[in-house]
């Protein structure tokens, strides 16, 4: 097909908005940004060119290490999100009286700010709040958790609101591939005598696979770039023991403004994330998609 | 499984007799499914709890704020906690630039996809490929460094503490450009051919048949934008400095940072951010608990 030039510049007339803002604020970042990762850089004075020294110092300070390996911890609300994902899926994939009902209440935390999520579970939290509470009411404490305030506890409570408010999305995902799951396949299995548990494992599972993959590499990604939560409800206390990766990158960049070195965190996270996409793709695709 | 399927196959005399005959129909199903809706309540419970106990404490007046065993119900409801919100910072200015970010972000994400989207969808061009795959490709681009240089750039643009500051990086999405492409790509080329027939130019087809054949995904595109805009916390947090022109979701922050003590009062703060969200959520679930399907359909 002959494209006239008038029709050309017609189209990139339609796209120059869309690219100019992609171009200044997705693309520009990533080559700017890994520039700036070898520079020393304030925001004020022109960035002077530093090699590899940031990464240097990175490497050398225990609290990054620290923050890698939360981040790496962060790992395990992955098998947990998406087990119980799956769970509220197939139990909400039905159309009992008032699911509908059941449905909203599981997504209510993903349409709530993550401000408001981080005031509710201080709340929560708290040393006279409702967890401690009904923990002492079961006997099955005798002082108050520290939820928020226990460095070796910490960071778990703050996993424990990640999963809180992911939970919704994730069912919803897996909701729409239980509803791809012709109901044939089903009714043929139960003519065949299979029970419920034979049905979850020998069909649901299978089908659902490519689901999974999809879901856990979003899980994955969110988990080791997780700091809003930290951000909000810990600062990356106490002791600096909530640190995550990014939330150092938070700190040194917005708060210190020392640039090179957040940008050099970083780039180091995207690089892992690359990686774990990769990984992903490479091991866990289902052999017949 | 359909209701229908399950109603008794009677021929009633009544009126009455059908109305007992769906009910006590209705109730097995109900009693049947017990333990089903038991580990369904279970679950909501979990999810809901937290938000329940922020309304009762917000509502109620007297006793601790920490009582056990925690109430179920509001003590001695009324509003003055929320009137204190008020009193205690410029809420309605929160509201206000919530609103003002919101509103920004939805037009301009509706206008720039929309806009982006029509030529990808309908028109031949050299590198067409080529930029629609730049689009997707921003997907996988490492969003985390993506955060600081854009406020590098906000900042250099001297756009810090304003609304477009917040606003510009986040008009453009991949999600946006693919939804409507994905609208445009359904309308009949007939309509198109008739239209070139009579005369009209791109920019009229755009307008007077694109658009209007696009509102379901359009409607669902600002949606979800709105919701998203609403909530963000981070980036309007770091581009805002000055608390007058702070959205909801951080100045509900700054309350809960500055007043903490007055849990009541955060706990009501908690609670205006995010009724307004909440009341849009009710009134349009399906765009959110379909996923993309529902979106698009």
């Amino acid at each position: 097909m002959a494209h006239s030039r008038k029709a050309t510049l017609t189209a990139y007339l339609f796209l120059t908005p869309a690219m100019v803002l992609l171009l200044a604020f997705a693309f520009w970042p990533v080559g700017f940004g890994s520039y700036i990762a070898f520079t020393q850089y304030n925001l004020i004075d022109a960035p002077v060119w530093v090699g590899l020294e940031n990464f240097r110092e990175l490497f050398d300070d225990e609290l990054f290490i620290g923050s890698l390996k939360n981040s790496a911890l962060y790992l395990i609300v992955v098998p947990v999100i998406q087990v119980l994902a799956i769970l509220l899926a197939v139990l909400v994939n039905n159309n009992l009286p008032g699911i509908k009902f059941f449905r909203a209440a599981y997504y209510l935390p993903v349409v709530t700010t993550v401000s408001v999520i981080g005031i509710i579970w201080n709340f929560m939290y708290n040393d006279d709040g409702a967890l401690n509470a009904i923990l002492r009411w079961l006997h099955l404490i005798n002082e108050p958790i520290g939820f928020l305030t226990d460095d070796r506890i910490a960071l778990f409570a703050v996993m424990f609101v990640t999963i809180w408010r992911g939970l919704g999305w994730y069912m919803v995902l897996y909701l729409a591939g239980l509803q791809a799951i012709s109901a044939d396949v089903y009714e043929a299995a139960t003519l065949d005598g299979a029970n419920a548990w034979q049905k979850f494992w020998r069909i649901t599972v299978p089908l659902l696979l490519p689901t999974i993959l999809l879901c856990s590499i979003m899980s994955m990604l969110a988990a080791v770039k997780a700091f809003e939560e930290v951000q909000i409800m810990t600062q990356g206390g106490p002791f600096q023991s909530t640190y995550t990766a990014l939330y150092y990158a938070y700190e040194f960049g917005i708060k210190s403004l020392n640039f090179g070195r957040a940008l050099a965190a970083s780039l180091v996270m995207s690089v892992i994330c690359m990686l774990l996409a990769w990984l992903n793709f490479r091991y866990l695709q289902p052999k017949n998609p | 499984m359909s209701q229908a399927q399950t109603m008794p196959a009677i021929a009633p005399s009544s009126a009455t007799a059908l109305q007992r005959g769906l009910r006590s129909a209705r109730l097995r199903r109900i009693v049947r499914r017990l333990p089903h809706y038991l580990l369904l309540s279970v679950l909501a419970i979990i999810t809901v709890y937290p938000f329940w106990w922020t309304l009762v404490t917000a509502l109620s007046t007297t006793g601790d704020v920490y009582s056990f065993p925690p109430p179920l119900w509001p003590q001695d409801p009324s509003l003055v906690n929320f009137i204190e919100v008020f009193d205690t910072i410029d809420l309605l200015a929160f509201y206000k630039n919530s609103l003002l970010i919101s509103g920004a972000t939805v037009v301009g994400t509706l206008v720039i996809c929309s806009l982006a989207a029509y030529p990808l969808a309908r028109m031949q061009f050299p590198g067409r490929k080529l930029v629609f795959g730049a689009i997707i490709a921003t997907m996988i681009l490492p969003a985390e460094i993506n955060f600081l240089v854009n406020f590098i750039t906000v900042s250099k643009l001297q756009l810090t503490d304003s609304v477009t500051g917040v606003v510009l990086p986040n008009l453009a999405g991949a999600v946006g450009i693919f939804l409507m492409k994905q609208a445009f790509e359904a309308v009949p080329q007939d309509l198109i051919d008739a239209a070139r027939v009579d005369g009209a130019n791109e920019w009229e087809i755009f307008w007077k048949i694109m658009l209007p054949l696009a509102k379901p995904a359009l409607g669902a595109l600002a949606i979800l934008t709105l919701v998203t805009a609403w909530n963000q916390y981070i980036w309007p947090s770091v581009v805002m400095t000055s608390p007058e022109n702070f959205p909801l979701s951080v100045g509900v922050q700054y309350l809960s940072g500055s007043f903490s003590f007055k849990t009541r009062v955060v706990a009501a703060g908690a609670v205006l951010t995010v009724i307004p969200i909440l009341i849009v959520f009710l009134f349009t679930q399906r765009y959110f608990l379909r996923g993309f399907d529902g979106a698009v359909k």
